[in-house]
């Protein structure tokens, strides 16, 4: 069901772990809903130079996460606000339907992130361009 | 890379052809091929070939030939039990009762049948999955035309009490229709002592071919055909027999219920291995379902902080058969019905490992799974936020 990108990261996930003292930290999902991801970046001179992540979840999740933490490193803050989700998905050779979410997360976790160093920062958080409709909590009444 | 040998530890999902069946099956397609409604010959051969799959599995279930009806399977056995007695029996009542852990195939049933018109009581289960037989009592009322409790579940293993439940049906005067998908050849069945009135099962649980199933229907019970049409099994299931199928499956019933506590002897003490084993290799850990009342060839343990899916992925790779509760095999959020109504919180259910045991498997399967599994665990786990935030102290997060 899985493309050979996605099991290639999803069993030789990149840039797995965290880093000490990052500079902008996102946590996203919820374990209800069967998925978390926590990103890590460290942020110098306003680019990525290094990217990390934990995550619980499947293996579209775990795939996700890798290929979106390998995305972000060494771009501009602006540049890797504008990875979407569609964008990881893609560079990981398409995700079954039922698990575009998965990369979904991975976008809100960098976003997440770096709202979380402009924060820290004193800088104007930046506004999600499209919200996604997406929504765990919806989705888990909705079946029912 | 050598070749890879393929641990199959699904048994609950569907299980090989036996060799013995399969042989038993292949003159009914190439030989006696015959449509059994017809009068020439070859025709006369499959249809006694039909009576003899027919004598078999009333032998299996202590029933007569003519209370068992063939069918594609366990899900249109479920389906026509339930519709065929909901439906001739609406004069008297419109109230069924059946469980919060059946197979989709009986819940999505109800569920249609809600939407006619009909009331369902979706009983709760205890921490093991056990339903308590007063808990069905309180529940009938003068509408309830039909108790529908699976014999065994397929996720946990849990054996219902199902004599007493029968019991209580039969006091109340209820038809009572049970679930034996996942029992047969696991546990003997007596319809009559066992206070049964339909009985769904299905051959490729059993070493049988896919596609055929059965009902048994005690003489007297009320019921609707399901599928119209041609008068075959008497009358009440249309369509040209499924004559190899029904030939293994009465072939695999036979064999299957031969030896009954010496199959589940050997089932049972790689279970109980593998169970013990992985329970006291990996910590934070936990079974599913009763210790004693269960299957003999199911284990179902949750591991907290990780998500059930990439260990399948993981002992897929290995070459581990195994299946999970969580939701994200299954195309909902939702992780298993049946982990959440025995009260597993939504999060543990997600890191839920289900491996069923049968005669695919050897005493060194055990050893494989447990040399692997308890590193797969660990590698997700070191991967997982979760497991970051409980420390050591355990726990999940969200209890």
């Amino acid at each position: 069901m899985y493309s050979e990108k996605v099991m290639d990261h999803f069993k030789n996930p990149r840039n797995v772990g965290e880093i000490e003292n990052p500079d902008g930290v996102g946590e996203v999902g919820n374990p209800v809903c069967g998925d978390i991801m926590k990103i890590f970046l460290k942020i110098e001179n306003n680019i990525i130079t290094d990217a990390k992540f934990k995550t619980f979840g499947c293996g579209a999740a775990i795939a996700s996460s890798s290929m979106a933490t390998e995305l972000v490193r060494g771009k501009t803050l602006e540049e890797a606000w504008e990875v979407s989700n569609k964008a990881v998905a893609e560079a990981l050779e398409g995700l079954p339907p039922i698990k575009m979410h998965c990369s979904v997360l991975a976008e809100e976790g960098i976003h997440q992130a770096i709202n979380d160093y402009r924060k820290k920062h004193g800088l104007e958080l930046w506004a999600e361009k499209n919200p996604h409709a997406h929504d765990h909590s919806e989705d888990l009444t909705s079946d029912h | 890379m050598g070749e890879k040998r393929t641990i199959y530890m699904d048994h609950s999902a569907t299980t090989y052809t036996r060799k013995e069946v399969l042989e038993a099956m292949i003159p009914y397609f190439t030989e006696h091929f015959g449509n059994p409604s017809s009068i020439y010959g070859i025709a006369r051969d499959s249809k006694k070939a039909i009576d003899m799959a027919r004598v078999q599995t009333a032998k299996a279930l202590g029933a007569d030939p003519d209370e068992i009806y063939f069918t594609s399977g366990g899900s249109e056995s479920d389906n026509w039990a339930i519709k065929g007695v909901a439906l001739a029996n609406r004069k008297r009542g419109n109230h069924l009762i059946t469980t919060q852990i059946e197979h989709h195939a009986v819940l999505h049933t109800c569920q249609f049948l809600e939407k006619e018109g009909f009331e369902v009581t979706y009983l709760p289960v205890d921490q093991y999955g056990l339903v308590d037989p007063l808990v069905l009592e309180k529940a009938i009322t003068e509408k309830t035309i039909l108790i529908s409790i699976m014999y065994a579940n397929n996720e946990i293993g849990t054996i219902e009490p199902i004599v007493e439940l029968g019991a209580i049906a039969r006091k109340h005067k209820v038809y009572f229709h049970t679930d034996a998908v996942q029992v047969i050849g696991c546990i003997p069945i007596d319809v009559k002592a066992q206070n049964i009135d339909l009985l769904s099962l299905s051959a490729h649980k059993f070493y049988g071919p896919k596609g055929t199933g059965a009902l048994y229907i005690k003489k007297g019970v009320r019921i609707d055909n399901l599928i119209h049409g041609g008068g075959q099994e008497r009358r009440r299931r249309a369509g040209t027999e499924n004559i190899a199928g029904i030939v293994g499956l009465g072939k695999a019933i036979e064999m299957a219920t031969a030896d009954i506590p010496g199959h589940n002897a050997k089932i049972r003490s790689m279970r109980d291995r593998l169970i013990k084993g992985m329970l006291e290799k990996i910590p934070n850990a936990r079974l599913n379902g009763h210790p004693e009342k269960r299957l003999p060839g199911n284990v179902n343990v949750s591991f907290e902080f990780i998500e059930g899916e990439s260990m399948l992925l993981w002992l897929d790779d290995e070459g581990i058969c195994a299946s999970t509760g969580s939701a994200c095999t299954s195309g909902s959020l939702e992780p298993s019905h049946v982990l959440l109504a025995t009260g597993l919180p939504v999060e543990i259910s997600h890191g839920s490992l289900r491996l069923t045991l049968g005669d695919a498997n050897m005493e060194g399967d055990v050893d494989f799974v447990l040399e692997v599994l308890p590193k797969v665990v660990t590698k997700l786990r070191e991967m997982s936020p979760l497991y970051q935030k409980s420390g050591k102290e355990g726990g999940c997060n969200v209890q």
